[in-house]
C-alpha cells in the first residue's frame, strides 16, 4: 500500500463515518471511449481492500466498461481508450508504461459465461500458474488442490482432475474459473456478472464462495441482479448512462439512498 | 359494435375458404425425389470405383502384390510398378503440408488476432483470390519462372554445400539441377493449399466466443500463449479437417504437378530429384496407353483412391479423438 496515494482517499472517507478499510483501487476523472462514444464520463470511486463492492445499473450504463478498466482487457480493442486515473495501491495502471500481462495476473476476473480452456481440468488451473510462476511439481499441485478448494469444487472434481474442463456442468465450470483466477492469487478479483448464465443453486454457491474470497481479495461485482448485491456487497455504485450516480455502503444504499434516480432504480421503477 | 361485426366477418371467410388437406402425393413425391439425389452420389461413386477397378484388374492380377513394391515403369518390356509415383505422391503432398500448413495458421491468426480492421478485408481477399487462380497457371508459373530461379538460388547452392555430407548429402542433393522435382512440386502445392486451410482456419478461430479469448488474456497471457493453448485447442477439430482437406487436395492435384515435378520414374532419396506422382504419370500417358499399360495406369488410379480414403479415415479418427479427450 503506497501511504501518499492512500492519504487523500482517506481523508475523503472521513466524511462518511460509517465507510471502512484503506482504499485499494482509486479511480480519479475516469473517462471512457467506444470510438466516438463516450462511455464512462468523469467517474470518480474508490474501492476498499477486502470488500465486495458491487457496480449496479441499467444495461448500458458502463458498469462492465468500469470493470474492463481495471485489467485493461479493453486494449485488446484499439477503437477503445480511457482517459483518467486508475491507482492500483498508488499506481496509475492507465499509464501506458504498465506491463498488461504482470497487470493481468494481479488482477483476476471472471466472465458472464464460464470459460474453461480447452485442457484438463487440472491444467485449466495450473495454466495460469505457470505463466508468471515455476513452481515444483508438489508444490503445484499443493496449490491447485488449495485454489479448487477455495472455489468449492475440490471434492466434486478430485478424482478426475485429468478429464477436459469442458466436460464440468455450467456452475462447476463458472467454479473452475474462479480457481484459476485464485490460482495466481491476484490482489483484485473482477466478477463480470458471474452467475447470469447459471441456475439458482450454482448461483447460491458462487455468491457464498464471492463471501468467503472477500477475506483474501479485493472484488468488485457487476450484476444486474439487485438481491445479489444486497446479498454479497458491502459497497455498492449506482452508475447510469455513463455516470456514477451514487455510491456508498451497501445498507445505506438500499435503505436509505440520497439519490432519487437510485432509489428508482433499486425499487425497480426503470431500468 | 365492431366486436359483432368483426366476428360475423371472420365466420364468413372462414367458410369461404374451405380447409383444405395438404397433398399427400406430392409429399411423397418431394421425399422421393430427394431420397432419389441422395441415392444418386452413391450410385456415382459406386459406378467411378467399380469401373477404375474393372480396369486396373488386369494389372494387379499379371503384377500381384509387386506391383506396389516395383519401382519399374517400362512400357517397351511392359513391367509396370507404383512404387515411385505413390512415393512421389506422398512425399510432395506431405512436403505441401509441411510448409503450408505453418503459413496458413500464421494467415489466420494474423487475420484473427492481430490485422488491424481496415486491413483485414484486402488481406482476407487476397488469399480467396489465390484459391481461384487456375491450376494450370500454377503449373506455368512454376515451370518457366519458380523452377529456374530455384534451381539457380537454392538447388545449386544448396548442393554444393551438402555433398558428400551424411544424410543430407542425399537428402538435398540434386544431381540435375533442373529446378523440377519433388520439393518443387511440394511449394507449389503448398501455393495451392494455403488458401483453403487459411480460410476455414480463419472461420474457426473467428467463431471462438470473445470472452475465451478474453479470459485468456485475462489470466496475463501473451497473444503466442493464447494462441498456442487456448484458441488453436479449441478449434483443432475443425483445424484438423481443414487441413485433411489440403491434403486431400494435395493428393489429387495434376495439371500443376505434371509441371513441375519432372516426371521422372527413377526412385531418388532426394527432395530436389525429379520423380512423379500417380496423377502426373497418368495425365502424362493416358493418351498414347492400351493394353496393360492402360490397365496399369487404372490400377495406379486405385491407389490414389486408397491413398485418398485412408487420409479421410485417419483425419476422421483423428478428429474423434480429439473431440473425446
Amino acid at each position: 500500500m503506497n501511504a501518499a496515494s492512500a492519504i487523500p482517499t482517506v481523508e475523503l472517507n472521513r466524511n462518511r463515518a460509517d465507510e471502512g478499510g484503506p482504499v485499494r483501487i482509486a479511480v480519479k476523472r475516469l473517462n471512457f471511449y467506444y470510438g466516438s462514444f463516450h462511455g464512462l464520463k468523469d467517474v470518480n470511486l474508490n474501492f476498499h481492500d477486502r470488500q465486495v463492492t458491487a457496480l449496479i445499473g441499467p444495461s448500458g450504463c458502463g458498469k462492465s466498461t468500469l470493470l474492463r478498466c481495471f485489467n485493461r482487457i479493453y486494449s485488446l480493442y484499439p477503437e477503445q481508450r480511457a482517459e483518467g486515473e486508475i491507482l492500483l495501491d498508488g499506481e496509475n495502471i492507465l499509464s501506458p508504461s504498465i506491463d498488461l500481462n504482470e497487470l493481468r495476473s494481479r488482477i483476476g476476473m471472471v466472465f458472464q459465461k464460464p470459460t474453461p480452456f480447452p485442457m484438463s481440468i487440472y491444467d485449466n488451473v495450473a495454466f495460469g500458474l505457470r505463466l508468471y510462476e515455476k513452481l515444483p511439481k508438489s508444490e503445484l499441485d499443493g496449490r491447485i488442490e488449495a485454489s479448487l478448494r477455495k472455489a468449492a469444487l475440490w471434492d466434486e472434481v478430485k478424482d478426475k482432475l485429468k478429464q477436459q474442463g469442458t466436460g464440468l456442468s455450467g456452475g462447476q465450470q463458472q467454479r473452475l474459473c474462479i480457481a484459476r483466477t485464485v490460482a495466481q492469487r491476484p490482489e483484485v478479483i473482477l466478477f463480470d456478472e458471474p452467475t447470469s448464465a447459471l441456475d439458482p443453486i450454482s448461483t447460491g454457491r458462487i455468491e457464498e464462495l464471492i463471501e468467503q474470497l472477500r477475506d483474501e481479495f479485493t472484488i468488485v461485482i457487476v450484476t444486474h441482479n439487485m438481491q445479489q448485491a444486497a446479498r454479497i456487497s458491502q459497497f455498492t455504485a449506482f452508475m447510469y448512462l455513463g455516470q456514477l450516480i451514487e455510491f456508498g455502503p451497501t445498507n445505506r444504499m438500499f435503505m436509505n439512498p440520497t439519490e432519487r434516480r437510485t432509489q428508482d432504480y433499486i425499487t425497480g421503477r426503470f431500468g | 359494435m365492431p366486436a359483432l361485426t368483426e366476428s360475423i366477418a371472420l365466420g364468413r371467410t372462414r367458410s369461404a375458404t374451405a380447409r383444405k388437406a395438404p397433398s399427400r402425393s406430392l409429399d411423397t413425391l418431394f421425399r422421393t425425389s430427394s431420397y432419389a439425389a441422395a441415392l444418386l452420389v452413391l450410385l456415382v461413386l459406386a459406378g467411378i470405383l467399380g469401373s477404375i477397378l474393372y480396369g486396373g484388374w488386369p494389372a494387379f492380377r499379371e503384377f500381384g502384390f509387386g506391383f506396389l513394391t516395383s519401382s519399374a515403369w517400362n512400357v517397351g518390356t511392359e513391367q509396370y510398378g507404383a512404387l515411385v509415383a505413390v512415393i512421389g505422391t506422398v512425399a510432395s503432398a506431405f512436403l505441401a503440408l509441411l510448409i503450408g500448413v505453418p503459413v496458413s495458421l500464421g494467415i489466420a491468426v494474423y487475420l484473427t488476432q492481430l490485422c488491424p480492421g481496415w486491413a483485414r478485408k484486402p488481406v482476407a481477399m487476397t488469399i480467396e483470390l489465390l484459391a481461384a487462380v487456375p491450376s494450370i497457371i500454377y503449373g506455368m508459373w512454376g515451370l518457366f519462372v519458380f523452377a529456374p530461379l530455384f534451381a539457380r538460388y537454392i538447388q545449386i547452392p544448396v548442393s554444393n554445400v551438402v555433398e558428400g555430407m551424411p544424410i543430407v548429402g542425399t537428402l538435398f542433393y540434386a544431381r540435375v539441377p533442373s529446378g523440377v522435382g519433388v520439393f518443387t512440386a511440394g511449394i507449389i502445392l503448398a501455393i495451392m493449399i494455403v488458401p483453403f486451410i487459411a480460410s476455414i482456419a480463419r472461420d474457426m478461430l473467428d467463431q471462438i466466443p470473445t470472452v475465451l479469448r478474453e479470459s485468456a488474456y485475462g489470466i496475463g497471457c501473451t497473444t503466442w500463449e493464447v494462441v498456442r493453448h487456448v484458441l488453436v485447442p479449441q478449434a483443432s477439430v475443425s483445424i484438423i479437417g481443414a487441413i485433411m482437406l489440403g491434403l486431400g487436395r494435395a493428393l489429387g492435384e495434376t495439371m500443376a504437378v505434371t509441371f513441375v515435378v519432372g516426371n521422372a520414374n527413377r526412385l531418388s532419396a532426394s527432395i530436389f530429384d525429379p520423380s512423379s506422382t500417380i496423377a502426373s504419370r497418368i495425365a502424362n500417358e493416358f493418351n498414347e496407353a492400351d493394353g496393360l499399360q492402360l490397365n496399369a495406369l487404372m490400377a495406379l488410379g486405385c491407389i490414389l483412391f486408397v491413398i485418398t480414403f485412408v487420409v479421410l479415415i485417419i483425419a476422421r479418427l483423428l478428429t474423434r479423438r480429439v473431440q473425446a479427450a
